[in-house]
């Protein structure tokens, strides 16, 4: 028993980030009569790790979609405090303002690369299309962002004109982290981001999550099917079953001290290898 | 302020998956650790002293009563707070020295010791320096620094381990037999080390297997059979 | 000979019923007021296939009137096929006078070229336009695209542009060079060389653009900024050629390339025939008066 190096929070107090960055209140969706997630609302501050686990069908992509702006919640809202300090009611915002910061101060890692790349174009503009988006209009230095990126998720400095057509499922995987985090995002929702991978290369994509996020300081809220993923990345973790929420804690508490029953059957389903 | 209190603390388990069988593990704990001290939970294995400190660490959800730690002055109760205030006391007020190190891939044995100060503030330079300075005295030779310590023996990983619990200035420490699998001399530098904590006023709640290494540290001996539970036949 | 003048009232004037050309103009007074943005319309059928200038032809057959002097060309030439046969059509169906002469038309059809000689207030330059949304080749999706006009989300383009450059080492884009229009709507100026962007940007005529097939119209007013997309290290720069027109001699002017014969003959001469052939009438009836005084 013990918390991952690095992940051990990241000063959120210390740097005076006390303050929620997304707050979700009673968001709940259906599906015409069928739930899609229930009445969940939690906080999550500057820097923190949540990981929303559960089986397929538990409605964890639906609650991610719902927070993320990607699809509108039946009830319920979600608020996100900007880097001003303001905080709005992200339905409420103009579509302009939340596509905006959806590219700059969020990030959105899907399962499937080719969901979140530009697969014509090459590594280093689908690297270097935030930073165009954000107004950004020197080639060279542009170009010299995106090798920047690329080191650090990896993949070699002279890959950076291919298209990821040419990539591995791992190393497209790697260059959709580095087109999400170039502009600094604050908060990244990740869909699965290990889901596709075989074994070898998940350890080393989870290895690299885990130092960025530590190093950069990011939220993150991550939706996984895999225990170890959640134990190796978050700090805390939702369960999910029927589209509620049937617990919350510390993830290590959470995994070493499940209380509800559908949690220890979660837990004792992992297989020990 | 006494770093640590703990106060009727009761954990049982239920098992969900067995009917719903609740085995209980210790009822009414009760005990202070305070500045400048070690104290030692003794008693027989299977008694309930590893979930007493997995309790304090917030680990294990305690069922009902109080742990009261001082974290910048301030009293936080382990059993209610929220997990941000949990992950923020164990990065700043409660260390933890497992017997087992949970390695990662391709983290260095350096980085795994230096984080916890890397992740509270302190300059990487400086950490690594206070890193190196604990593996160096635990013996650890310089060439394994760099590596991941995956790959190394028990003994050397539970270096590791201790080296990393022992690189901030917590002032409450949990020992869950930190010297387990070391040798004489090892064992004979995690004394020290832990008799150095107390000098700077840090309070020590240890399990220790080993007779010799209880005597040379223990201040007093908490007997945990008080607070074991009938267990259910 | 004129179908009026046959007294067979078979087509209304300029072909297009007078509901459409309402419908037409709506339009067009719709994307005037808001420039560079597409407006949707309802693209009739033309006598002509797609791909032949039906949006452009829809454009000016709604603007024209009996006074009006039309030109048209294709690719700077008012004597090719398509310039020919669009200029018979409205010859025939509006009874319009027709010209090749840059100075004299009040309505220039074009197909891939702007004339060489300044345009003047009074005129309309009407444009074919055969794809007008500049996002599609990196965003197939139309309603995404529109989302991202409505938005100003332009960073696809440069994205664009940016792989011209990673690939060869500048922007290699040499028509359908995208500009901003009044420092708001990014768009594709149709395939004309990026040679006459420059001169879109505050030209004193007013500017339409119609695509047939894809059903939009849009449009420069006269005087309006139009700034062609680049890079601050990689500024946008017209194509120059190292000789001057080998017939009439004119520099700083869009050059054709001729192919002579099968033994590798070139010669390189203004791509716009009307400029050309004005220069050179010019030299004749100097050099011809100067013969006159010697």
């Amino acid at each position: 028993m013990q918390i991952p190096n690095g992940l051990d929070g990241q000063g959120a107090e210390r740097h005076g980030r006390d303050k929620p960055l997304l707050s979700v209140s009673g968001v709940s969706h259906y599906y015409g009569d069928r739930i899609g997630c229930r009445n969940v609302s939690f906080t999550l501050y500057p820097g923190e790790v949540l990981a929303i686990v559960g089986e397929s069908g538990s409605g964890k992509t639906t609650l991610l979609n719902c927070i993320s702006t990607r699809m509108e919640p039946t009830t319920g809202e979600v608020t996100y405090r900007f880097r001003d300090g303001s905080v709005k009611n992200l339905y409420r915002m103009g579509e302009a303002e939340r596509r905006f910061l959806m590219r700059t101060d969020w990030g959105f890692v899907h399962q499937n690369p080719a969901d979140g790349l530009r697969m014509t174009v090459s590594a280093g503009a689908n690297v270097g299309e935030r930073l165009m988006a954000v107004g950004e209009r020197h080639y060279g230095r542009i170009r010299e962002t995106a090798t920047d990126w690329l080191t650090k998720v990896e993949i070699a400095a002279d890959r950076i004109d291919d298209q990821p057509r040419a990539f591995s499922g791992g190393m497209r995987q790697r260059l959709q982290i580095a087109r999400n985090l170039v502009t600094h995002p604050r908060l990244v929702f990740m869909d699965e981001p290990t889901g596709g991978l075989d074994v070898s290369v998940q350890a080393r994509m989870l290895d690299l999550l885990r130092g960025l996020v530590a190093d950069l300081g990011l939220a993150v809220i991550i939706v996984t099917h895999d225990l170890a993923v959640a134990r190796l990345l978050s700090h805390r973790m939702m369960v999910m079953k029927d589209g509620e929420v049937i617990e919350t804690g510390l993830t290590d508490q959470l995994l070493d001290d499940p209380q509800a029953a559908y949690t220890q059957l979660l837990v004792s389903s992992i297989l020990q290898v | 302020m006494v770093p640590l209190i703990v106060s009727e603390a009761t954990k049982s388990f239920t098992m969900h998956m067995r009917g719903g069988m609740e085995i209980p593990v210790v009822a009414k704990v009760g005990f202070h650790v305070g500045k400048g001290e070690c104290a030692v939970l003794g008693g027989p294995s299977g008694i309930g002293k590893s979930s007493i400190l997995k309790m304090i660490y917030g680990n294990y959800l305690a069922d009902s009563g109080q742990i009261l730690v001082q974290h910048h002055g301030e009293t936080v109760d382990i059993v209610t707070a929220e997990p941000r205030k949990i992950i923020e006391i164990r990065r700043e007020s409660i260390g933890y020295v497992s017997q087992f190190l949970r390695v990662l891939p391709r983290v260095s044995a350096l980085d795994v010791v230096a984080e916890p100060l890397t992740s509270n503030g302190t300059e990487q330079a400086q950490a690594y320096e206070r890193a190196s300075v604990l593996l160096e005295r635990l013996n650890l030779p310089e060439r394994l620094w760099s590596l991941p310590p995956a790959t190394f023996s028990g003994g050397e990983q539970q270096r590791v381990n201790i080296a990393r619990g022992f690189v901030t200035d917590h002032p409450v420490l949990l020992l869950d037999e930190p010297t387990a699998s070391l040798d004489a001399a090892n064992r004979k530098v995690v004394i020290d080390l832990i008799n150095e904590k107390k000098a700077t006023g840090a309070a020590l709640l240890g399990i220790f297997h080993d007779q010799d290494v209880r005597e040379a540290v223990a201040d007093r001996v908490i007997d945990v059979s008080r607070f074991a539970v009938q267990k259910a036949a | 000979m004129t179908l009026q003048d046959t007294g067979l009232a078979a087509y209304n004037f300029a072909y297009l019923d007078e509901q459409t050309k309402r419908m037409i103009r709506r339009a067009i007074l719709k994307a005037i007021a808001i420039p560079g943005y597409q407006v949707p319309f309802a693209s009739r059928e033309m006598p002509m296939p797609y791909g032949w200038g039906t949006g452009g032809v829809q454009v000016t057959a709604s603007i024209i009137g009996p006074e009006d002097v039309l030109k048209v060309i294709d690719q700077g030439s008012d004597d090719t096929t398509n310039a020919v046969s669009i200029r018979k059509f409205f010859e025939k169906t509006a009874g319009v006078e027709t010209t090749t002469r840059t100075g004299e038309a009040t309505v220039i059809q074009t197909r891939h070229r702007i004339p060489e000689a300044p345009l003047k207030e009074g005129q309309v330059l009407v444009y074919q336009v055969p794809i007008p949304e500049p996002l599609r080749f990196l965003e197939p999706r139309e309603t995404e695209t529109r989302k991202m006009h409505a938005l100003e989300e332009y960073g696809l383009m440069h994205v664009k542009l940016y792989e011209d450059i990673a690939r060869n080492g500048h922007i290699a884009t040499t028509y359908a060079y995208p500009v901003k229009v009044e420092g708001r709507y990014v768009m594709d100026p149709s395939p004309t060389p990026k040679f006459d962007n420059p001169k879109m940007d505050n030209c004193a005529a007013l500017q339409l653009f119609g695509a047939g097939r894809e059903k939009r119209i849009y449009a420069i007013p006269p005087y309006t900024s139009v700034v062609s997309l680049d890079f601050e290290d990689h500024p946008f720069e017209v194509n120059r050629f190292e000789q001057p027109c080998a017939l009439c001699g004119a520099e700083g002017v869009y050059l054709d390339e001729m192919i002579l014969d099968d033994k590798g003959g070139r010669m390189f001469c203004c791509s716009d025939t009307d400029f050309c052939e004005e220069r050179r009438g010019e030299a004749e009836s100097v050099s011809a008066s100067n013969g006159e005084i010697v």
